[in-house]
C-alpha cells in the first residue's frame, strides 16, 4: 500500500501540488486523472522520488520514503516498477538487454535463467522473437510493451503507469489496458495510473483520484464517477458529446 | 539561471555522486570497456592524423626561422621534440577529444535526460551518475596516455620524415637532435597532466548532460556548452599544471 499524506510541491511562486493525502491500495488499479498542467506528473514524480516534496510524507507499506537511509531506499526501488509515457527505453540497448537490465543490475540469476524470465515476460506482452530488435526498429505499442516487459521482470510490489495510452491507437490502448490489468491482478500490485484517458479511467480503473488546481478533488469508483455531483469532475469526464450522450442516458435510466 | 558557483557546485555534488554508492564491478566491466573503445580506438585515427601534421608544421617553421650559423643543424629536431613531448602531444590531444568525445558525451547523457532514461535508471535504484559517467571517466584516463603518447611518436616521426624529404634538416641531424638533452621527465610531466585532461573532458561535458533539459534544441546547447567548458577548463590546468610540475 502507498499513503500519500498531506503533499504539497511548489516550484519557486507556484504551487504545483497542495495538501495531497490518497491512499493507494494493493491489488487495485488506481487511476490519478485530472487536466493538463494539474499537477498529476509532479505528483507521481514525487511518489517515485523524482522530486523532493516541500511538505508531507509518502508511506511504501508503512515506511516513510522520504526518510529512508540509501539501502532502504534501494530495497524500495527494487519492488518499483514504472512504465514511462514515451517508454524510457535504453537506445544503445536490444529488447532484450532492455528487458533483462533490472535483472543485470540485481539479481544474481545465470544469463540462461535471466533469459528464460526475460522470454516469459516478453510472451506476456505478445513480443515473442523480437528479443534482438532495437528501440529506434519499435512502433508506439512495442515500445510501451517492451516498457511493461522491464517494469514487472522483478515482479514489482508497486507498478507506477504514465499515461500509457498517449499516442497509441484505441485498439492498442486496449492491448496496452488489459496488461496493465492482468499484471496488477496476478501480482497483487498496487498500481498507479496517471492518465486523461476516459475510455482506459473506466475500462480498468478500480479507484478513481481526480485532481483539480493542485487538490485532490473527488475520489471514488468508477461508477460513482459518471454519477458524481462535482462540477470540475463533470467538466472534465464529460467534456465529449459521446460522454454526454452516456451522462444523459444514465439520467434516464 | 543557474550561476558560476551555483554550476561550480552542482558539478562538485554530481561528482561526489559519481564517486559515491558505485554499482557492481562486474557491470562496469563491459561498460568500461566500450567506453575504451569509443573514447580511445576509435580516436587513433584523427589522433595520428593531426599529430603527423602537428610534427611536420613544428620542424618546417623551427628550420625556417633558424637564420643564424650559430645555431647548430640539431636544433630542428630537439625544438619538435621538446614541443611535441611537452606541450603539443597531450594539450592538442586534449582539445581535440573534447571537441570530438566531449560533444558525444554531452549529447549521449543529454538525450538520455530528455527521453527519461536517467529517470528510469534512478527509479530502478541505480545510481544514474556513477552508472553512466564513471565509465566514461575510467576509459577516458585509461585510454588518454595512450593516445598522447601515439601522438609524441607520430609528431616526431613526421618530423624526421618531413623534415628529410624537404631537405630542412638532415635525417642524422634530426636524429641527433632528438636524442640531445633528452630528460624522460617531460614524458612524466605530459602524462600527469593528460590524466588531468581526461578528466575534465569526460566530466564537463557529462555534467552539462546530465542537467540538460527541454528538447532537442537544449541538449545541442549543452552539447555546446560541454565542449567550450571543457576546452577552457583543459587550457587553464595546464597553465595551473605546468606552473607546479615544472617550476
Amino acid at each position: 500500500m502507498i499513503q500519500v499524506q498531506h503533499v504539497s510541491k511548489a516550484f519557486k511562486e507556484v504551487q504545483v501540488l497542495s495538501d495531497i493525502s490518497i491512499d493507494f491500495e494493493p491489488g487495485k488499479i488506481n487511476f490519478i486523472i485530472g487536466r493538463s498542467g494539474q499537477g498529476k506528473s509532479v505528483l507521481l514524480k514525487c511518489m517515485v522520488g523524482l522530486l523532493e516534496p516541500n511538505e508531507g510524507s509518502i508511506l511504501y507499506d508503512g515506511l516513510d520514503f522520504l526518510n529512508m537511509d540509501e539501502d532502504q531506499l534501494k530495497a524500495v526501488r527494487q519492488e518499483v516498477g514504472m512504465l514511462f509515457q514515451g517508454a524510457a527505453l535504453f537506445d544503445s540497448m536490444t529488447v532484450e538487454e532492455n528487458v533483462m537490465f533490472p535483472l543485470t543490475m540485481y539479481s544474481n540469476l545465470s544469463q540462461e535463467q535471466k533469459l528464460v524470465k526475460v522470454n516469459e515476460c516478453l510472451e506476456r506482452v505478445n513480443l515473442v522473437g523480437k528479443n534482438n530488435l532495437y528501440p529506434a526498429e519499435l512502433s508506439g505499442g512495442m515500445k510501451k510493451r517492451t516498457g511493461i516487459a522491464r517494469a514487472i521482470i522483478m515482479n514489482p510490489k508497486f507498478l507506477f503507469v504514465d499515461e500509457p495510452n498517449s499516442g497509441l491507437d484505441p485498439e492498442t490502448s486496449i492491448v496496452i489496458d488489459n496488461l496493465i490489468r492482468s499484471i496488477t491482478y496476478d501480482l497483487g500490485s498496487t498500481t498507479i495510473v496517471v492518465s486523461h484517458d476516459m475510455n482506459s479511467v473506466m475500462e480498468i480503473g478500480d479507484k478513481i483520484n481526480f485532481i483539480s488546481g493542485g487538490k485532490v478533488e473527488w475520489q471514488g469508483d468508477k461508477h460513482a464517477l459518471l454519477k458524481a455531483d462535482n462540477q470540475a469532475l463533470n467538466n472534465f469526464v464529460f467534456a465529449s458529446e459521446f460522454m454526454q450522450e452516456i451522462k444523459e442516458n444514465l439520467k434516464g435510466e | 539561471m543557474t550561476g558560476i558557483l551555483g554550476n561550480f557546485g552542482r558539478y562538485f555534488l554530481l561528482m561526489r555522486k559519481v564517486f559515491s554508492r558505485a554499482e557492481k564491478k562486474k557491470i562496469y566491466r563491459p561498460l568500461i570497456t566500450d567506453e575504451m573503445i569509443k573514447i580511445g580506438v576509435q580516436s587513433v585515427g584523427i589522433v595520428a592524423l593531426l599529430s603527423f601534421f602537428m610534427g611536420a608544421v613544428v620542424t618546417l617553421q623551427t628550420a625556417a626561422n633558424i637564420e643564424s650559423g650559430w645555431i647548430p643543424k640539431w636544433t630542428v629536431g630537439y625544438t619538435t621534440r621538446q614541443t611535441m613531448i611537452y606541450e603539443f602531444s597531450s594539450t592538442i590531444v586534449a582539445l581535440v577529444l573534447a571537441g570530438k568525445v566531449g560533444s558525444n558525451i554531452a549529447s549521449e547523457i543529454g538525450t538520455m535526460r530528455i527521453s527519461e532514461q536517467i529517470d528510469a535508471l534512478d527509479i530502478m535504484g541505480v545510481n544514474s551518475a556513477s552508472y553512466l559517467i564513471l565509465p566514461k571517466l575510467i576509459a577516458s584516463t585509461i585510454m588518454l596516455p595512450f593516445l598522447v603518447l601515439l601522438a609524441m611518436s607520430v609528431g616526431i616521426c613526421s618530423g624526421a620524415i618531413v623534415g628529410t624529404m624537404s631537405k630542412a634538416t638532415s635525417l642524422n641531424d634530426f636524429i641527433y637532435g632528438i636524442q640531445y638533452d633528452f630528460d624522460s621527465y617531460g614524458i612524466v610531466y605530459s602524462l600527469i597532466k593528460t590524466v588531468f585532461f581526461a578528466f575534465i573532458l569526460s566530466t564537463i561535458p557529462a555534467y552539462h548532460g546530465y542537467y540538460a533539459s527541454g528538447g532537442a534544441l537544449e541538449v545541442g546547447k549543452s552539447s555546446t556548452k560541454g565542449v567550450v567548458y571543457s576546452m577552457v577548463a583543459v587550457m587553464v590546468a595546464n597553465y595551473l599544471l605546468t606552473q607546479i610540475l615544472l617550476l
